[in-house]
């Protein structure tokens, strides 16, 4: 098919198509930051990377067509498959899988570089062995972040000298990429010896880190398999590889900001100091006792009031609830209560989880404020109902300097005149706090699952007349 | 050819870029986005194509297909998931208008 056109115009053909592609990723992603234009975006990138991938095939020189067709089916196949049965709650984790994967391609580009030997200078064996060592990293750490999401590894394997040992294992990799630019060490061998080291300083830096933490260090792998892309785009002298990797990778860096900010940390101390599961705090001073109530009282309050702020959390995905919790607004707004979801920034697995399951469920994305527009609203609120929620709306944040999450920016759900909580039982958040909130006078505990108790309301509710 | 100096042209151009692009996003698009930026560097598909394309002994055209095998899977998983998700958001108003429809 390269015998059709002249060498100089297939050249040209395809610079041009990687600059539509490279073009259209960033319209595509500008778009995607506004909910208005946003499944435009993706529509957009999408005819970016299709008209790439196909223009690509007439790359000259190339052979081996029938292998490059099968691993494209196989790979399409298999991914489109899962990503159309993923439930939306498991989400975080198929976007570590898949972000996996593009790290595991990039240091499989990086891998037959090497193998060809003698680069043709410098620049190019350090930043195909750096990409090398990225993108392996994203790799396995990103299969590690999948398997913990998704319950496959249950324990986050902690030892004395660990940070030692990981940091021995990261210094032997970069020797061993080092020996590899300088050509002192090439071959297979030394190329698996690297690679084998990359992929176990993956598992060993994310093994550690607990499933709280898990969607910052998966924004932040995402981040390196972007940098990784754009530096054996360089190698490859691919310029639309170099742009839609630099771009991903600067993004994903202000996106693992914003997420590690959101939370209250720092990335650094997400990496490196073990939070995500430790059970501290307890009981020492929390005053009075958890009040129940019945949903026909609370169904009675909910009705009659004029504004009611729902605080969702994960809990309330995990028992499905969300579709019965737009029905229970849907009849409150029939009776003229003005409803609102208020969203935390980590509510969900990752932020803007939360918003995605809403939106799952059919709730129009206007009704949905983050944490700065509704924070004045709660003192206006006859009514905050938080399900699922815990740590999100617990006051101690804002009062109590020896809590361990003193200083996270929290929903002052505290602040409405009455807070009914639905809750299954008498346990703790996340982080193994007690709540100081389910304490207080003005909340009253709606014990019950999720789903279950939201349908009683709403029986409740409709024999109110 | 892309000399050096132009290639750190791009590469900033780009870190700039990318970092715009995202710096005004509301908190609720975050986990689409990022499923999105994932979609982008599925970019990485070009490449492998044509590593695979001039590998020529066993091992290489192994680690070839493996390479575009991978990059396939990022490129359409990305855009699934990203596109699910966001053909959910919808206002008030598309709400109604989608329900008489």
């Amino acid at each position: 098919m390269n015998t059709l056109m002249s060498p100089a115009v297939t050249d040209n053909l395809i610079q041009a198509a990687y600059f539509i592609a490279a073009l259209l990723f960033i319209i595509g992603m500008k778009r995607m930051s506004s909910p208005k234009g946003a499944r435009g975006g993706i529509i957009w990138a999408g005819i970016g990377m299709l008209i790439a991938g196909l223009i690509t095939f007439l790359w000259p020189g190339m052979h081996n067509y029938i292998l490059i067709i099968t691993a494209i089916f196989v790979g399409s196949v298999l991914a489109w498959w899962s990503g159309r049965r993923v439930p939306m709650t498991a989400m975080p984790q198929m976007v570590a899988l898949y972000n996996g994967m593009g790290g595991g391609a990039a240091a499989a580009i990086a891998a037959l570089e090497l193998l060809k030997g003698a680069a043709p200078n410098l620049v190019f064996a350090i930043l195909a062995v750096l990409g090398g060592l990225i993108g392996a990293v994203s790799f396995s750490g990103s299969l590690i972040a999948f398997g913990k999401l998704q319950g496959l590894i249950k324990k986050s394997l902690r030892f004395r000298g660990q940070r030692i040992l990981n940091m021995l294992v990261l210094l032997a990799a970069l020797l061993q990429g080092g020996l590899l630019v300088t050509g002192i060490s090439d071959g297979a061998g030394s190329v698996t010896a690297f690679f084998v080291l990359a992929l176990v300083f993956g598992v060993l830096m994310t093994l550690p880190i607990g499933g709280a933490d898990m969607p910052v260090v998966i924004s932040l792998y995402n981040a390196f398999t972007g940098l990784a892309v754009g530096f054996e785009g360089f190698v490859l002298q691919n310029a639309a590889m170099i742009i839609a990797g630099t771009v991903v990778g600067a993004a994903g860096t202000l996106l693992t900001q914003l997420m590690a900010r959101a939370m209250n940390r720092s990335i650094g101390n997400v990496l490196f100091s073990n939070f995500g599961e430790t059970v501290t705090g307890g009981t020492a001073g929390v005053a009075g006792n958890l009040k129940p109530i019945e949903a026909a009282d609370a169904a009675v309050m909910m009705a009659y009031a004029n504004k009611v702020i729902v605080v969702p959390g994960y809990g309330m995905a995990v028992a499905q609830a969300q579709h019965k919790v737009w029905e229970l607004c849907q009849l409150l707004q029939s009776r003229d209560v003005k409803v609102r979801f208020a969203i935390h920034p980590v509510a969900g697995r990752m932020p803007g989880h939360m918003n995605v399951l809403l939106a799952e469920a059919g709730v129009p994305y206007d009704l949905i404020a983050d944490l700065d527009e509704i924070n004045a609203e709660f003192a206006s609120a006859e009514v905050a109902l938080i399900i699922g929620a815990n740590d999100v709306v617990n006051p101690d944040a804002r009062n109590r300097q020896d809590s361990p999450i003193y200083g996270m920016p929290i929903l002052n759900a505290d602040k409405a005149k009455n807070v009914i909580v639905i809750k299954r039982g008498q346990g703790r958040g996340f982080s193994g706090i007690e709540n100081a909130l389910f304490y207080m006078d003005n909340t009253r505990m709606l014990y019950g699952d999720g789903q279950e108790a939201v349908a009683r309301l709403i029986q409740s509710i409709k024999t109110i007349e | 050819m892309i000399n050096g100096f132009i290639a750190l042209y791009i590469f900033m151009l780009a870190a700039f870029t990318g970092y715009e692009v995202i710096s005004r996003v509301p908190v609720i698009l975050h986990t689409p986005l990022m499923s999105g930026s994932n979609f982008v560097h599925g970019i990485v598909l070009v490449g492998a194509m044509v590593a695979l394309g001039a590998a020529h002994t066993p091992l290489e055209q192994a680690i070839g297909f493996i390479g575009v095998l991978l990059a396939a899977g990022n490129a359409v998983g990305g855009y699934v998931s990203t596109e699910r998700m966001l053909e959910m958001f919808k206002s008030s108003k598309e709400g109604k208008r989608g329900k008489s429809a």
